[in-house]
């Protein structure tokens, strides 16, 4: 989009050499300014060359004001918009917006040519970031004219990240350069880069007449690609823990209903969208408070009790009767899950409910130029550990964990020893249930909540827990892993639709070969 | 035939078959439309609907109520019977399309130029017939064969054949399918030359499926009375007993399972044209966790108990759909754990209560 015209950033160049030898600063050039808002075609270009060289912090606002639409005429008047006022360009006055306004329309072209003037007037600001976006903008390419001005940068920048994309940018322009040395160094920076862009330059090069830049461009090639391929792997692993802790989250609650008790309880799924919704809540309680972004804060704790309190009501008066008849708690939990839909759907709406990441969760690191990992995924990663943490150590460090491995090895003995089984039951349940709840405040951070958010999760959370081996946690956490990884791998070179259905089907066909799962537990029980 | 049913039942059965061949057509066909007693095509749908749901319970009856394998991926056989019967009836529709195109609407939308490979043969009615029957009897066969042999039972049966539904219907989510994607098929226009929205066309429809239904359950009757159904029952109750006594489960499991998969397919294939679409939707896991509510209702291990069910339970829900929409799925909810806490046998053993 950077193809503003040769001409014109040459004439900016030009402006902006002459601004920085001579900073006598001027009054904002009304004819430039009238020129650029009346003008047609190269006259307007030919006024933002003359803007840019006035210097003048005005002329920065009126290129700003012309780039965002804000810009705007009544007559022979042009003033900016700012909300319900006309702002004067020249002066700074306000006043009410004329009725007979028009738009000062812009041209891809024009607007082209203005996003590199305002990134070149960028690149000599005294803000560290401002500076760092101009860079990065111009980084994607830019026009090769401009060179004189991004080596006039160079010379001046200090700060490492900010030199190394001039760097690219000034290499990517010297491609083209007259001098063979120039070209070869151009294409070693280039070859130490990890920029998609560095790859797309050298392509063109391969094919070059000359042999010595030709091998050299294949080098800096190479090395650029190998770079760029550890970034995908890179991604692609990342992107299969991520997929793997949420199955995990979703299936851990599972893993102790079903896993541990033995309980088919389909409405998991909903108590998934309960902790959503109870996120929801709580989000919308914190709205316009100055604690905005430690809501989460308060919702963890709400989706686990919230969730969890719904699957003790749900064991107590239904459950609890069919222990020991799976299909008919299937179905049984069917029925809930069919009333628990609808409830949600009479209280909130049949419609998706909007839930906002806290502002630390927003954004991304950026680990190499093509790879992003988004923050809310890698807080998700860390909860999922600190979840599987907080559950194994009650499990094996609490009296209520001894007891529920007790009620699971062997429920008449721990009852003839006194543990209160059917309270430990509800107690389990509610704690499955929880985790569910947990497992819907992390998705609301990544996702649409709506009533069917838990019907998505059902088949997955099931055949992970069946994958690793009922009983077992470790084997839970295992499948998880396993299922993320193969998952975002197909995905990579099938697709996500035939992906699942691999998976899918390698879950049947894996279960058939080894129906205990990944890892069995020994026993000598049969049925 | 005494095996079968008894003095009363033979009665109910005639007084069925009584009812969809003689006063359905009478009183749709004979009784001129505006007359206080004529019967509304929609009543005729409807009823015809039912009755490819109540195939659907028979047959889910067979393998869950006498050989204890609760399937959860029947609507996947059943919208599979469906699909096979779809590809025949768009191929009828010929040019009639919104293109004037040989090929249905969708793969022009697509800019195919030609049929894919699945839809070789499928303008001649008996390869759609054979299609109707094979496909999900071969699939049921395989995926049985190698799930019984590997001895997964109980949930984990249901937990795949769910897994089986849901992957089968992202596939058919895919454009790439060939069978329509999203949209499915739908605007039939006829069915073997006759102009399928006419009454008489519609009431031979009905009269098919009434007949596929009674068929169904006598054969269905049939095989639990004979030894084959002993032993279903028999594996159902101490699956290990039978095996000392020297079966081998496996065969009849995949037998009955397979047999129980046809008869969906067939159900499937008399649903489409009377209800005149066919999409994906019809194949994800809660349209099969419903047959089997359908079943419970009724009383399953009883045949008849199923088919009873299908009719409730569909009939309230074509009522409640229209007249109170949001609670249709409270009172859903609600019989699935009714009946699963109170009726173990169904409203059948209600009834039968000594």
């Amino acid at each position: 989009m950077f193809s503003g015209g040769t001409r014109a950033a040459a004439a900016i160049v030009s402006a902006a050499l002459f601004l920085f030898c001579a900073p006598a600063a001027l009054a904002l050039d009304r004819a430039a300014v009238e020129s650029l808002a009346f003008g047609e075609g190269d006259e307007r270009l030919a006024a933002i060359a003359a803007l840019v060289a006035e210097g003048d912090p005005k002329a920065l606002v009126v290129l700003k004001a012309l780039a965002q639409g804000e810009m705007q005429t009544s007559g022979k008047r042009v003033f900016i918009v700012r909300g319900d006022k006309a702002v004067d360009p020249f002066t700074g006055a306000e006043s009410a917006l004329p009725a007979d306004r028009e738009d000062v329309v812009a041209n891809n072209r024009l607007r082209a040519t203005v996003a590199d003037a305002l990134a070149v007037l960028n690149l000599f600001s005294p803000e560290r970031a401002a500076r760092l976006a101009s860079a990065r903008v111009l980084a994607e390419g830019a026009d090769a004219a401009l060179y004189p001005l991004i080596e006039k940068a160079l010379s001046k920048e200090k700060d490492a990240e900010i030199r190394g994309l001039l760097e690219i940018t000034a290499a990517g322009m010297q491609l083209k350069a007259e001098s063979r040395d120039v070209r070869l160094a151009a294409i070693r920076t280039l070859g130490r880069t990890s920029n998609p862009n560095s790859k797309t330059l050298l392509l063109e090069l391969v094919a070059d007449a000359d042999p010595d830049i030709r091998r050299e461009a294949r080098m800096s090639l190479d090395a650029v690609e190998k770079r760029l391929a550890w970034g995908e792997w890179l991604g692609l692993a990342f992107a299969g823990i991520s997929l793997g802790s949420i199955l995990l989250l979703a299936a851990l609650g599972l893993a102790i209903t079903y896993g541990l008790m033995g309980v088919i309880n389909m409405a998991h799924g909903e108590l998934i969208m309960i902790g959503a919704y109870a996120t929801y809540v709580v989000q919308n309680a914190f709205r316009g408070s100055a604690l905005f972004d430690w809501y989460l804060a308060a919702a963890v704790p709400a989706a686990f009790i919230v969730s969890g309190l719904v699957g003790i009501a749900l064991e107590r008066t239904v459950i609890r009767w069919l222990y020991g008849r799976p299909l008919e708690t299937l179905l049984a939990t069917w029925g809930l899950s069919l009333i628990l839909i609808q409830t949600v759907r009479t209280l909130f709406g049949a419609q998706n409910v909007q839930v906002e990441n806290p502002s630390f969760m927003s954004g991304g690191i950026q680990v190499l130029s093509n790879v992003v990992l988004p923050w809310s995924r890698i807080y998700i990663v860390l909860f999922v550990a600190l979840v599987l943490v907080g559950m194994w150590l009650l499990l094996s460090r609490t009296r209520l964990g001894l007891f529920i491995r007790g009620v699971t090895q062997n429920r008449a003995m721990a009852s003839c020893v006194g543990v209160p089984t059917s309270r430990v039951d509800m107690w389990a349940f509610g704690l499955g249930s929880g985790i569910a709840g947990l497992a819907g405040c992390a998705l609301s951070q990544l996702g649409n909540v709506g009533p069917e958010l838990g019907q998505g999760y059902i088949v997955d959370s099931f055949l992970v827990v069946v994958f690793g081996g009922v009983g077992q946690l470790a084997g839970t956490v295992y499948a998880a892993l396993v299922l993320g990884f193969a998952n975002k791998l197909l995905e990579s070179w099938s697709g996500a639709v035939l992906a699942k259905i691999a998976v899918l089907v390698f879950i049947i066909v894996f279960i058939q070969r080894r129906p205990q799962g990944l890892f069995a537990l020994r026993g000598r029980v049969t049925d | 035939m005494g095996r079968l049913y008894g003095m009363r039942g033979w009665i109910i059965l005639g007084a069925g078959a009584f009812s969809a061949f003689v006063v359905f057509p009478f009183f749709n066909l004979v009784v001129p439309a505006g007359h206080a007693l004529h019967l509304s095509n929609f009543w005729v749908t409807l009823a015809g609907k039912i009755m490819c749901y109540a195939i659907v319970a028979v047959a889910l009856d067979l393998v869950w109520g006498y050989a204890g394998i609760l399937s959860l991926g029947h609507g996947l056989f059943f919208a599979l019977g469906g699909y096979a019967m779809g590809m025949y009836l768009m191929r009828q529709i010929g040019r009639e399309g919104q293109y004037q195109s040989e090929l249905p609407d969708f793969m022009v939308f697509l800019d195919w130029k030609e049929f894919p490979w699945q839809w070789w043969m499928t303008d001649h009615f008996w390869w759609a017939a054979a299609l109707i029957v094979l496909v999900p009897g071969v699939l049921a066969f395989v995926f049985g064969f190698f799930a019984f042999r590997s001895r997964v039972k109980g949930v984990y049966f249901s937990i795949i054949t769910q897994a089986l539904t849901f992957a089968a219907m992202l596939l058919f989510f895919r454009n790439n399918t060939g069978f329509g994607g999203n949209n499915g098929f739908t605007d039939f226009k006829r069915i073997i030359g006759f102009a399928i929205t006419t009454p008489q066309t519609r009431m031979a429809l009905f009269a098919i499926t009434a007949f596929t239904l009674l068929a169904t359950l006598l054969l269905a009757r049939w095989v639990v009375t004979s030894k084959f159904g002993r032993v279903l029952a028999a594996i159902r109750d101490a699956e290990t007993r039978v095996m000392f006594c020297g079966y081998d489960p496996v065969h009849y499991k995949v037998a009955v399972f397979t047999a129980s998969a046809v008869l969906c397919g067939i159900a499937g294939a008399l649903y489409v044209p009377q209800v005149g679409i066919i999409n994906p939707g019809e194949m994800s896991p809660a349209n099969s966790i419903e047959i089997a509510i359908w079943v419970a209702v009724g009383g399953r291990g009883t045949l008849v108990g199923p088919l009873l069910g299908a009719g409730l339970v569909n009939g309230a829900k074509s009522y409640f759909t229209q007249a109170f929409p949001e609670y249709w799925l409270y009172f859903l909810g609600l019989i699935f754990i009714l009946v699963t806490l109170f009726l173990p046998r169904g409203v059948l053993g209600l009834l039968s209560r000594k």
